[in-house]
């Protein structure tokens, strides 16, 4: 079923005939193919139009590079526009923020945001940094005891008040005991919950308002599929995130998620989380072309962009 | 089933905007096909399900005469309908000891499903144990624990780190010894394309039919109803590793709309048995296939 896309696009373009210029037909014909591809990929379908019209404009009357034969340069534009609608790998931007800088993590239950906020405290401490964790997650059972257990386990500080008191009075007395801790970057784990649950989207506000934060961040589980654009769009406009954690990356799926949840917020992609193990390992900066070919479920397109 | 209804409310009313509006009442053209593809795509029924209704729709419209958009309803349905099985009844009666084995991705809701099981048969009558045997994620054994708590039944666990498959033994030797008529096994998340953990949930599956030698009645898959092409691969790994029965798909609560359970029942042949629909221990509904697709497309 998962034929490669470049292959699918190979058979097109030999159906065809394949001239020196890539033709309207051509075109026409190859854009089923990339539409076919992004979908299975679970990219979200007004992304892939909108992705699609951009490739079809850009192809249309292309010439073809000596090198290349034409279902290669189609899929030499489609991958230079899914690196761009991706973007560079972002990072952390505590300027403007005062220390300690704050990070909030949200998300939808288990997307992974407990974990990757272990993860991304021992990032930040070989980055030189003093993080801190705070156990803002007062809803789930023992949430509070598996944000103890990573922190005691990497050797990170962290304050929890058990799950008596309200997320937001935690959030605060967290950032004031780790100013006494003389931390540099406090990083809030947050329950999970549904971009549409009123109430809860409120208490995420609300702990923005009381903490100011420098980044919060939407970590999402790479396995989403087409609700990627809801989730993305309801986090946003209720906190205004500033980056997206991609998880569970060591898994097999194709990871459209990644693309509609840029291209709805334009907020970057940080972070991967590539394993269950709470290391350097398996939490890395973003990789665009990794993810890029994989989307497009290609491994050969290095190669092939190398060519021309 | 009010609480299925509360639950897939916000689905509904999402989809139902849409279709009802875009099939109106007009003559039946491409543009029809065109919405009803999008709206399947959306409700991430995948290209392979969405080609084979369309398909079958525009066969039947054809061979029936059916002319008008408002016609259609009736077909979609029935087409749909016609891809999922109700499911039977659990196999967990008629013996001493009856065991289900819980399996699934990471965080796909499986420890919170089993308290929502475990809270289910205890009311049943039941006399409920689970066994702890997810001893890799952090603090996975207290979140077993509270829940166990609340719901009232006995949880047998072993320290974090230790062998899941001594703890799955201990329990079936405790649940024996306590006279426990439904033992559910919990286990850690893992991803289906690992290839040791899935060797490690074949060995514990090896435990539980050695202990019990129709064991383990039950297999049930726990997928995540936000996920989309990915849950076919899932269903055919872990069918392939423990031979699952059964699937439950959770967090249909939200918006999204849990289309990839057709593919992966007709890939699995597993019937969808229970739908989650919220975090607390009372929100998880037997999957009734009607109130399912009439949720996703009323019109
Ligand atoms: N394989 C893999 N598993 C991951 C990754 N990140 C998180 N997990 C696992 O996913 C599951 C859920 O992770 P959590 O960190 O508990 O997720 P959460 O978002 O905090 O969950 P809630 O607090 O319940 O909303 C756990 O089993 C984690 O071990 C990853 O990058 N790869
Ligand atoms: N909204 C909603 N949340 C759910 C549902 N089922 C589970 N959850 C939440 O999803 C998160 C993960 O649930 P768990 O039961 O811990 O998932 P798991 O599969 O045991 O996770 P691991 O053991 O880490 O692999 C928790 O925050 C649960 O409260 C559901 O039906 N609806
Ligand atoms: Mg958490
Ligand atoms: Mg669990």
């Amino acid at each position: 079923m998962f034929e490669s896309l470049s292959q699918r696009l190979q058979n097109t373009f030999d159906r065809l005939g394949g001239g020196r210029v890539v033709t309207e037909q051509d075109v026409k014909d190859a854009m089923r193919d990339v539409r076919m591809a992004l979908l299975e990929a679970d990219v979200a379908l007004p992304i892939v139009k909108d992705f699609v019209g951009r490739v079809r404009d850009r192809a249309i009357g292309a010439e073809v590079h000596k090198t290349l034969r034409p279902h290669e340069q189609v899929v030499k534009i489609i991958h230079e526009e899914m690196r761009d609608t991706l973007g560079e790998a972002g990072r952390l931007n505590f300027s403007g923020s005062t220390k300690p800088h704050v990070i909030m993590m949200v998300g939808l239950q288990g997307s992974g945001k407990t974990t990757s906020a272990a993860k991304l405290a021992m990032y930040l401490r070989k980055e030189g940094r003093q993080p801190f964790l705070v156990a803002a997650d007062t809803y789930r059972p023992a949430a509070v005891d598996q944000l103890v257990t990573l922190a005691k386990q990497v050797n990170i500080p962290y304050y929890e008040e058990g799950v008596s008191a309200k997320p937001t009075d935690i959030a605060k007395r967290g950032l004031e005991a780790a100013k006494n801790a003389d931390a540099s970057v406090v990083i809030i784990d947050t329950a999970g919950r549904l971009q549409i649950d009123d109430q809860l989207m409120t208490e995420l506000e609300e702990i923005k308002r009381r903490t100011n934060p420098a980044e919060i961040l939407l970590v999402a589980d790479a396995m989403t599929g087409q609700e990627a654009v809801n989730i993305a769009t309801g986090f946003n406009e209720r906190v205004g995130i500033t980056g997206l954690v991609l998880t569970k990356v060591d898994g097999d799926a194709r990871g459209g998620a990644a693309l509609s949840m840029r291209a709805v917020t334009g907020v970057p992609i940080k972070f991967m989380g590539t394993g269950e193990k709470i290391s350097l390992e398996t939490f890395e900066q973003f990789h665009p072309e990794r993810i890029a070919d994989r989307i497009l479920g290609m491994g050969d397109m290095m190669t092939l962009i190398e060519k021309a | 089933m009010g609480i299925f209804k509360r639950g897939l409310s916000r689905t509904r009313q999402s989809l139902v905007g849409r279709i009802s509006q875009m099939l109106g009442n007009t003559e039946i053209d491409e543009d029809t096909w065109d919405d009803l593809e999008a709206s399947f795509i959306q409700a991430d029924l995948g290209l392979e399900t969405t080609e084979t209704v369309l398909d079958y729709l525009k066969e039947t419209t054809a061979r029936e005469g059916i002319t008008r958009t408002n016609q259609l309803d009736k077909v979609l349905k029935e087409s749909l309908y016609a891809l999922l099985d109700p499911p039977p009844p659990l196999n967990i009666t008629g013996r001493d000891l009856s065991i289900i084995l819980i399996v699934g991705v990471n965080g796909s809701g499986k420890t919170t499903s089993i308290a929502k099981l475990a809270n289910r048969f205890k009311k049943e009558g039941r006399n409920v144990m689970l066994a702890a045997g997810d001893t890799f994620r952090a603090a996975a054994i207290e979140q077993l624990q509270t829940w166990g708590e609340r719901a009232g039944v006995p949880v047998i666990a072993n320290k974090p780190g230790s062998d899941p498959g001594a703890v799955v033994y201990d329990a079936i030797q405790a649940a024996q010894a306590r006279n426990a008529d439904l033992l559910i096994i919990d286990t850690a998340g893992r991803l289906h394309n690992n290839y040791n953990l899935m060797r490690e949930l074949e060995k514990i599956r090896n435990v539980i039919s050695k202990a019990v030698p129709d064991a383990p009645h039950e297999v049930l898959l726990v997928l995540d109803g936000t996920t989309g092409q990915n849950a076919l691969k899932q269903g055919q790994k872990f069918a392939e590793a423990t031979n699952v029965t059964g699937l439950i798909i959770t967090k249909l609560d939200g918006t999204a709309r849990g289309g990839m359970i057709f593919s992966v029942f007709t890939e699995v042949g597993a019937p969808v048995q229970f739908i989650g629909l919220g975090e607390g221990i009372d929100d998880l509904v037997r999957f009734d296939v009607k109130q399912f697709v009439d949720g996703l497309f009323e019109f």
